[in-house]
């Protein structure tokens, strides 16, 4: 507790996007709520916290943190320890802790793949060859920066997690309801879940939080939203061949996507009981593919040309491989 | 690998069977004492449509070097089709290893009815070989270090 009583509260981004904490400032007025009722302790976004500070706090006196963002250097993970250490309750907030997101993509390759990418691609003026060192002699003395691990790793396969929030990012009324019960528990009026639980989620798959009329499904071609000239507006999107990940996701954002048109791509994450995200969309896609001829079957799954991205594209590095061998031995294709 | 240690591999495969077809005919190679490496460990589901390919990358993810699965033909199936699907899936999920960085010829899909035990046992001889040429997986054990990570160490924060 803190000196004028409130409980502490935390917020904090690893390998992440911020649109995490965008989506928490996205339940607009109700902030006045959460700062009603907590101490913003640490949140780098939002105020001009210190970590020397979080370090010099007791242990466990952070009552609630949010951490987002995946694991993807030393720095992540060190922080990732310490608000362990501090904190009460640790969430993993967003896609990204939860199960790597889209920076697990990263372990479809080497990390020198990846610098290649950012330093020295044909529309980078790099002419000196510079890329960031762990390590540099500057006169003043020697600078250190933290250095990309091979593989990228969500929270939990690092420090123990006590709930997940998943989404990319987590949909702001699902932020408000669980403030909402958070501060209920504070009043003594509710219990938290049991640890290790998923919230700010619905019971079952987007297609059941999905408006389009489901018939039967018999895809003979997998095509891009700009493929079609006009997307019919009532049916399922997996039936007219859009790559619509929705059978498999995790119900919570109100089926956003695909009311609007747009293939769901699976940022709720897998749906509860599911081992490999992926996987278990490949069998729901090669379910429905209406062919029994192997040469029409290859032709018709070509138009997935990349289906660790169509599959696990926010679930690499929680799903069973976890990362591409190119990742963990660090060798080129 | 030197050679000593090529004769010292013994791949490990897991083999997913159909009940009513490859798996009899396991069975048959069995009867006609038909030999085979017991490399291979053997699973019988009631249908290779059953064969999720969470299955087969947890078997990989997990020791195995090699994973095969077996079926009735392509219009045998007891269930009627659901070896199509079976087909399907094994595509979709070949094509996604292939990014992971597996082998191709580490996961085979092999069609053998009740009375190809002999077919079933060259085609197992004949795996099992092909995985020792290759070598072991070797598939990280997440808990431990990658062998990259300890070439070097990485810094720790600087004290404030």
């Amino acid at each position: 507790m803190s000196g004028n009583g409130k409980p502490k509260f935390a917020m904090y981004w690893a390998a992440s996007c911020g649109g995490c904490e965008i989506s928490v400032l996205n339940i607009h007025e109700k902030i006045l709520e959460v700062d009603a009722n907590f101490e913003l302790a640490f949140w780098p976004v939002a105020m001009d916290s210190k970590i020397k500070d979080v370090k010099a706090l007791p242990d466990q006196s952070i009552l609630l943190t949010l951490f987002n963002g995946a694991i993807r250097n030393n720095e992540n993970e060190e922080m990732a320890h310490l608000l362990r250490k501090k904190s009460q309750i640790l969430v993993a907030f967003g896609s990204c802790a939860c199960e790597g997101g889209i920076p697990g993509l990263g372990n479809l390759g080497t990390t020198k793949s990846i610098l290649d990418t950012s330093y020295h691609t044909i529309s980078t003026e790099n002419p000196e060859n510079i890329y960031p060192q762990p390590t540099y002699q500057a006169p003043e003395g020697t600078l250190h920066i933290p250095k990309l691990y091979p593989v990228v790793k969500t929270l939990d396969q690092v420090v123990d997690v006590d709930y997940f929030m998943p989404g990319c990012p987590p949909e702001p009324h699902q932020i408000s309801a669980v403030i909402d019960l958070v501060i209920q528990v504070l009043q003594g009026k509710a219990e938290l879940p049991p640890k290790g639980a998923f919230i700010g989620v619905g019971k079952s798959t987007v297609c059941d939080e999905c408006t389009r009329t489901r018939g039967e499904k018999r895809v003979k071609e997998f095509v891009r939203i700009q493929d079609l000239e006009k997307i019919d507006p009532d049916l399922c999107l997996l039936e007219q061949g859009i790559p619509c990940n929705g059978p498999a996701t995790r119900s919570g954002c109100d089926a956003r996507c695909p009311s609007v048109g747009a293939q769901c791509i699976g940022c709720y994450g897998p749906a509860d009981g599911v081992l490999d995200f992926g996987t278990k969309l490949m069998s729901a896609f090669a379910s429905v593919l209406n062919s029994r001829d192997p040469e029409e079957i290859d032709r018709i799954l070509d138009g997935i040309p990349d289906p660790a991205g169509q599959f696990y594209r926010f679930n690499l590095a929680k799903s069973l491989l976890r990362s591409s061998k190119y990742a963990w031995k660090g060798e080129e294709e | 690998m030197t050679e000593a240690d090529k004769k010292q591999f013994e791949p490990v495969i897991i083999g997913f069977t159909c009940n009513w077809c490859s798996y009899r005919a396991a069975d048959g190679a069995g009867l006609a004492r038909a030999k085979y490496p017991p490399n291979i460990r053997l699973i019988r589901l009631m249908c290779s449509g059953r064969v999720d390919p969470q299955f087969i990358l947890k078997a990989l993810a997990e020791g195995a070097d090699g994973v095969l699965v077996t079926g009735c033909h392509p219009g045998d199936c007891h269930y009627l089709e659901q070896n199509y699907k079976t087909m399907r899936r094994f595509n979709l999920m070949k094509r996604t290893l292939r990014q992971m960085g597996i082998e191709d010829e580490r996961v085979k899909l092999v069609w053998a009815s009740a009375a190809e035990g002999m077919i079933l046992a060259n085609e197992i001889s004949s795996f099992v070989n092909e995985i020792r040429g290759l070598g072991p997986l070797n598939w990280p054990k997440w808990d431990k270090p990658l062998p990259i990570e300890l070439e070097t160490e990485p810094e720790t924060l600087e004290e404030s």
